[in-house]
């Protein structure tokens, strides 16, 4: 299995954290001289650059949240001068203003690296023909991937999202062997692709898939079901976008590009650095980030870190499959449950597709956990008994899965509510102030 | 032999039915006979309809979840009086799942069942002399 770049890929990790501490030096020395956000945040927690030595220094640092890049909407967070900036991306905002991220002309080329680190890793090389099914616009996933395949010398079919049966006739036109998009299109895509009895003449081997969590079944089965091999890629675009980290052919964790991307374990209440293998909040700080560095941004996203090398021969740390978020994380009488958990819950019924919504209510005192679940038609039948037994088999898994008694309710194909094509996961009614 | 049943997965929810009975006028789809199942929260609707693969094709396409069901549909020269001779033809380890009226016309009523072992049953009822519509 090829290798990307293996100088920095396979650094010893006495090597990679020199290069890192001699980065992240750079990096405070720069914020705190360019970004007035920064120096202020620096002086109130009484640091200056010369008191970070290296990354055992990490932890005296400040964290920047989502709030902080909303606050300093649209370019406040920009070390550099606006002159020096190539291309703007910015987050779809749902619940208020939109994030914005400015990169550099070498931020693009690191994003390119990237990029092309992570296809290598799936085995992907400069003769495949991949199509990018990403939205291309102001999301970072479109064009992050787009030109990542490019500099990996590949062919790129720009499909972005949409019509998925031509999607499907171009893969087969085009001898497309690799894919990149977002879980739940590929699972759709894979439907598709079903329903048009062409299974046998796709050539597809390797797909990417990001932008959004699924479950190592939901992997699993997709896997089987076209005869490929699926790769978790992972990024946000405050940090980037795409290409952040990406799992190899191992499938045993996502590698972190270090050498740009300082990875860190938080518990998410105290803020207290956690050690290997224990689940808490990640955290990143740019280490080469030229237009819009970040220190300490919390993803919210939930996971642990192993530096552990790889069998794949890389030495960088891995990310474990995402938890949930901490701020999707739900407290229903008492009880921590993830969206996550139903999720797996769900899939683990055999012909159930994850196409379903938690409705979280509070009657009196009392909360109440509804999920609905969209009848599709592998696993409807004319028989009532049939799918009282289903609701029956649903609500108890879930129930192992997250102690806590659920109502189970079935409803017809694509009624539960999507924006940007992304099922809406979560109603949360219960009001608490 | 075996007749093929429309069957269709209702929420109840205002205006399904009638966005149902839209999508088979659009499409020319003549009704011949149905029942409805119902429980609380949802209903099933099953149907015996002149093209049921095209009103399957054309309901999933509005994002109904529909399926074909292979029922039995038996001619009672008697009448309804005669279903007793029905029950008593059909093999004792056999289950009726569900039957509804196919069609009231007098000398040509005739009724739905949904049993397993289509096949078996099938072959019985003609040996015993009844006719199957198709």
């Amino acid at each position: 299995m090829a290798i990307w770049n293996e100088a920095k890929e396979c650094m010893s990790r006495d090597e990679m954290s020199a290069l890192q501490s001699a980065r992240l030096k750079k990096i405070v020395n720069n914020v705190y001289h360019n970004v007035e956000f920064y120096r202020k945040k620096m002086q109130q927690c009484g640091i200056e650059p010369g008191d970070i030595n290296g990354i055992e220094d990490l932890k005296n640092l400040p964290f920047t949240t989502k709030a902080d890049l909303r606050d300093n909407y649209p370019f406040g967070l920009f070390a550099v001068p606006k002159s020096q900036i190539v291309r703007i991306h910015a987050s779809s905002g749902t619940t208020g203003k939109s994030t914005v991220v400015g990169y550099t002309r070498k931020d693009i080329d690191t994003w390119c690296e990237c990029v092309a680190r992570c296809l290598t890793m799936a085995g992907l090389g400069k003769d495949d023909v991949i199509q990018v099914a990403y939205g291309y616009g102001l999301f970072t996933g479109g064009l992050g991937a787009h030109y990542g395949v490019e500099h990996l010398g590949a062919t790129v079919v720009p499909m972005s999202t949409g019509n998925t049966k031509k999607l499907v006739n171009m893969m087969i036109d085009f001898g497309v062997t690799g894919l990149m998009c977002t879980p739940s299109y590929l699972m759709h895509i894979a439907e598709v692709i079903e329903e048009m009895g062409v299974r046998d003449q796709i050539k597809l081997r390797a797909t990417l898939n990001g932008a959004e969590p699924w479950t190592e079944e939901m992997r699993r089965q997709v896997e089987e079901k076209l005869g490929i091999q699926a790769f978790d890629i992972y990024g946000l675009s405050e940090i980037m976008g795409p290409g952040v980290a990406n799992d190899c052919i191992m499938h045993s964790g996502m590698h972190v590009f270090e050498d740009h991307f300082l990875p860190e374990i938080i518990d998410p209440n105290t803020c207290e650095s956690l050690d290997d293998n224990v689940t808490g909040e990640l955290v990143f700080t740019s280490l080469t980030k030229e237009g819009m560095p970040l220190l300490r941004y919390r993803t919210r996203d939930l996971t642990s870190l192993t530096h552990e090398p790889c069998e794949c021969g890389r030495t960088t740390a891995r990310l474990s499959r995402f938890k949930g978020r901490s701020d999707d994380m739900l407290i229903i009488r008492g009880v921590n449950v993830f969206p996550s958990q139903i999720e797996a819950a769900l899939l683990s019924i055999n012909g159930t597709t994850p196409n379903y919504q938690i409705i979280v209510d509070r009657e009196g005192t009392l909360d109440s956990l509804q999920v609905r679940v969209e009848v599709e038609e592998k696993f409807f039948s004319d028989e009532i008994r049939e799918l009282e037994k289903l609701t029956k088999q649903i609500s108890h898994t879930i129930q192992q899965a997250i102690g806590l008694a659920t109502q189970v309710k079935l409803v017809e194909p694509k009624t539960i509510e999507r924006s940007d094509g992304k099922a809406k996961r979560v109603i949360d009614n219960r009001k608490f102030d | 032999m075996a007749l093929k049943q429309l069957s269709v997965f209702l929420e109840n929810r205002e205006g399904r039915l009638e966005d149902l009975f839209n999508v088979f006028g659009e499409n020319n789809i003549d009704i011949k006979s149905f029942s409805l199942a119902e429980s609380t929260e949802y209903g099933v609707l099953r149907l015996i309809v002149s093209d049921p693969d095209k009103a399957k094709e054309a309901l999933r396409n509005v994002d109904f979840s529909a399926s074909l069901t292979d029922v039995i549909a038996v001619v009672l020269k008697g009448g309804f009086g005669s279903l007793q001779e029905v029950t008593d033809a059909l093999p004792a380890d056999l289950n009726i799942e569900y039957m509804y009226v196919l069609s009231t016309e007098a000398g040509h009523q005739s009724i739905v069942l949904k049993i397993k072992d289509i096949e078996k049953v099938e072959k019985v009822l003609i040996e015993k002399g009844f006719s199957l519509v198709d």
